[in-house]
């Protein structure tokens, strides 16, 4: 949006108006020519002694799957965590939007459109489906204490005018069964949808997924693939997600950044990536 | 057999989102609601003003706690305190301006303890449990220690003490000696009725879930946009004002007078015992709790001798209040064990084993 981006981002957005759904996928290999949505420059991160990140710089462009990998330990999480808000770099910084920001709350990376998933469910364990999923649309609310209070005008209609929006996700991530179930008796692949439709009511423009499909099997896995696939395409929300499972990670994303020890060692296509022998080296490793 | 709700549809979200979804359960409030009223004026002056009116005064000060403490995940053992700030502050508006009704006070008496609430609220930005339940204490003992020091507070009054003055709602004394316990009741009823239902409205609603979602998983509610701030002195904020109000009907509506040590950390705990028996993060359960905790020694001390009567054992005063204690202690026990999430769950159990009766699921 903002007017001092370089002329080569004129190419391919222009084109994307025609057919959304159709062109995200013919524009595929042009991801790196996109509109940058958050940069990250120089980042640093350190606990006292410990390193988490060191001197880090990537981008994540509008309408991509970015994803980040690298072995246990190598500073993912804690890049999401500097992305939200949740942590402050040391040193570099985090633009997003074409804005800079210093140490930002997370409710505030939140009401800027950055929503996020947990590696662990960090799901609100005694509420229903309905309600973890309504909570995400918390920001979006605006009824006053008063009608609140007595639960009549503006207060219902706004709560039913967003628990129609809530319900559109429901049927969209195919939960309505568990609608009215407390979610801390849901069995794990379903407290991780659940938790991507929290995130999704949001309606952000910048998903961050934290191992989307550890722990699951081979058919939830791809269910999951296919959400995360249309979050994109039909919603346009950009994604940059973490997981472990390369094939997924290769299949899904655009452009791929690997990090180990806290650095970051390779950055590209997942063919590019695939082929770097440092990613090799130090993740991937050779088949047997 | 009755309770079930095959063929009761909602076609809309409006009707998903009710309270009571159930159309029996609405008849069932209603009719509730209906004998409470009735006992009003049918009732005897002890049920009254032994059972009823303290068992009321106690759910409201229960409610206000649930939603600090079962809502929103804040310990607190202030609610003593706090319920003496209520007390303390209608005494005040009464004496200042005698012409204004006492209602009005008793509901306006809510919101300087709700300013007192969210002052010793702020340490719960920065700690968590049973710290911050140790914080709240120091809301115990200064409030305490300033009901007894502050003589402003009490008018001067030589005995140190306050005591309602005579008031009257349509011309029918409520406060004060002359007061009866049908009007005083039926009063302290209208009023819990209305904020039980304020408080439900709240916690079924945003603000509701933005408080369980502190609860639940604090650093999540936060990365959604909630504001942890906000919501934690949101929760001090509310619960302290129906903690006060329930304070300013004990003292005015059923005690008829009051010292600093009314409101002392027994009281607190009291209370806080009355939620964790019900079950947290209920409003029937806070009425559950308050009933069992109050009305339970009550209902032995009446039981017990006419137990020991027919076996010729004549029992002394002194022993059927000791008994009371370790049978009330004993259950008290005993209800954690078979049920730790207090007598709203084992409700609900109930009412799911109803609907599919007579069958097992």
């Amino acid at each position: 949006m903002n007017a001092n981006t370089t002329v080569e981002r004129v190419a391919a957005p222009q084109a994307a108006p025609v057919a959304q759904g159709g062109a995200a996928v013919v524009a595929r290999p042009d991801a790196a020519a996109r509109e940058v949505l958050l940069a990250v420059e120089n980042v640093s991160l350190g606990f006292g002694g410990v390193k988490a990140l060191t001197d880090v710089s990537f981008d994540i462009r509008k309408g991509e799957i970015r994803a980040i990998i690298g072995p246990n330990g190598a500073g993912k999480t804690s890049m999401l965590n500097c992305i939200n808000g949740f942590y402050h770099p040391t040193e570099g910084r985090i633009t997003f939007k074409g804005e800079t920001r210093q140490k930002m709350r997370p409710h505030e990376a939140a009401a800027g459109g950055i929503a996020r998933t947990f590696q662990n469910v960090a799901l609100f364990k005694g509420m229903s489906t309905l309600d973890n999923i309504m909570t995400g649309r918390s920001l979006k609310m605006r009824a006053n204490l008063f009608w609140q209070l007595v639960r009549f005008g503006p207060a219902t209609r706004e709560e039913v005018e967003h628990r129609r929006k809530v319900e559109d996700i429901i049927d969209f991530l195919q939960i309505p069964h568990i609608r009215k179930t407390p979610v801390g008796k849901l069995p794990y692949g379903l407290q991780k949808r659940v938790e991507l439709g929290r995130a999704l009511a949001m309606e952000p423009e910048l998903l961050l997924l934290d191992e989307p499909m550890a722990g699951m099997n081979l058919e939830e896995k791809e269910d999951m693939s296919r959400f995360i696939l249309d979050v994109n395409q039909e919603f346009g929300t950009t994604i940059a997600l973490i997981e472990h499972d390369t094939g997924v990670v290769m299949d899904l994303s655009d452009r791929v950044v690997v990090l180990e020890y806290g650095r970051k060692i390779a950055d590209g296509t997942p063919d590019e990536v695939k082929a770097n022998q440092a990613v090799i080296d130090a993740y991937l490793g050779v088949p047997h | 057999m009755i309770y079930r709700e095959s063929g009761q549809y909602k076609t809309s979200y409006e009707a998903d989102r009710a309270v009571f979804p159930l159309r029996q359960d609405r008849i069932g409030i209603a009719v509730i609601i209906a004998a409470a009223y009735a006992a009003g004026v049918f009732g005897s002056d002890f049920l009254l003003q032994a059972v009823l009116i303290p068992f009321l005064i106690f759910s409201l000060a229960a409610i206000g706690l649930n939603i600090l403490v079962g809502y929103a995940g804040l310990l607190s053992l202030g609610t003593g305190a706090f319920m003496g700030v209520g007390a303390y502050a209608c005494y005040k508006l009464m004496t200042a301006f005698p012409e204004v009704n006492v209602v009005v006070w008793i509901l306006m008496s809510g919101f300087f303890s709700a300013a007192v609430g969210v002052f010793f609220g702020l340490p719960s930005l920065r700690i968590k449990g049973f710290y911050l339940a140790v914080a709240t204490l120091a809301a115990q003992f200064f409030l305490q220690w300033s009901f007894n020091r502050i003589p402003w507070l009490y008018n001067y009054n030589i005995s140190g003490a306050i005591e309602a003055p005579l008031t009257t709602l349509f011309g029918v004394p409520i406060t004060g000696a002359t007061a009866t316990a049908e009007a005083r009741y039926l009063v302290v009823l209208t009023l819990v009725i209305g904020l039980t239902w304020l408080a439900s409205n709240l916690v079924h609603g945003r603000i509701g879930r933005q408080w369980m979602a502190i609860r639940d998983m604090d650093i999540a509610a936060e990365l959604i946009g909630i504001r942890p701030l906000h919501a934690k002195l949101m929760a001090f904020a509310c619960s302290s004002y129906f903690v006060g109000v329930a304070g300013a009907m004990m003292v005015f509506l059923w005690y008829g007078g009051a010292e600093y040590n009314v409101f002392n950390i027994d009281q607190s705990f009291f209370i806080l015992f009355m939620i964790i028996i019900g079950g947290l993060g209920s409003l029937i359960g806070s009425f559950m709790g308050a009933a069992l905790i109050f009305m339970l020694p009550i209902g032995l001390g009446i039981v017990l001798p006419a137990i020991t009567e027919p076996f010729g054992i004549t029992v002394g005063a002194a022993t059927i209040e000791h008994l009371r204690f370790m049978i009330v202690g004993a259950l008290i026990i005993f209800f954690l064990i078979v049920e730790p999430h207090g007598l709203a769950r084992l409700w609900q159990i109930g009412k799911q084993k109803l609907r599919v009766w007579p069958f097992p699921y």
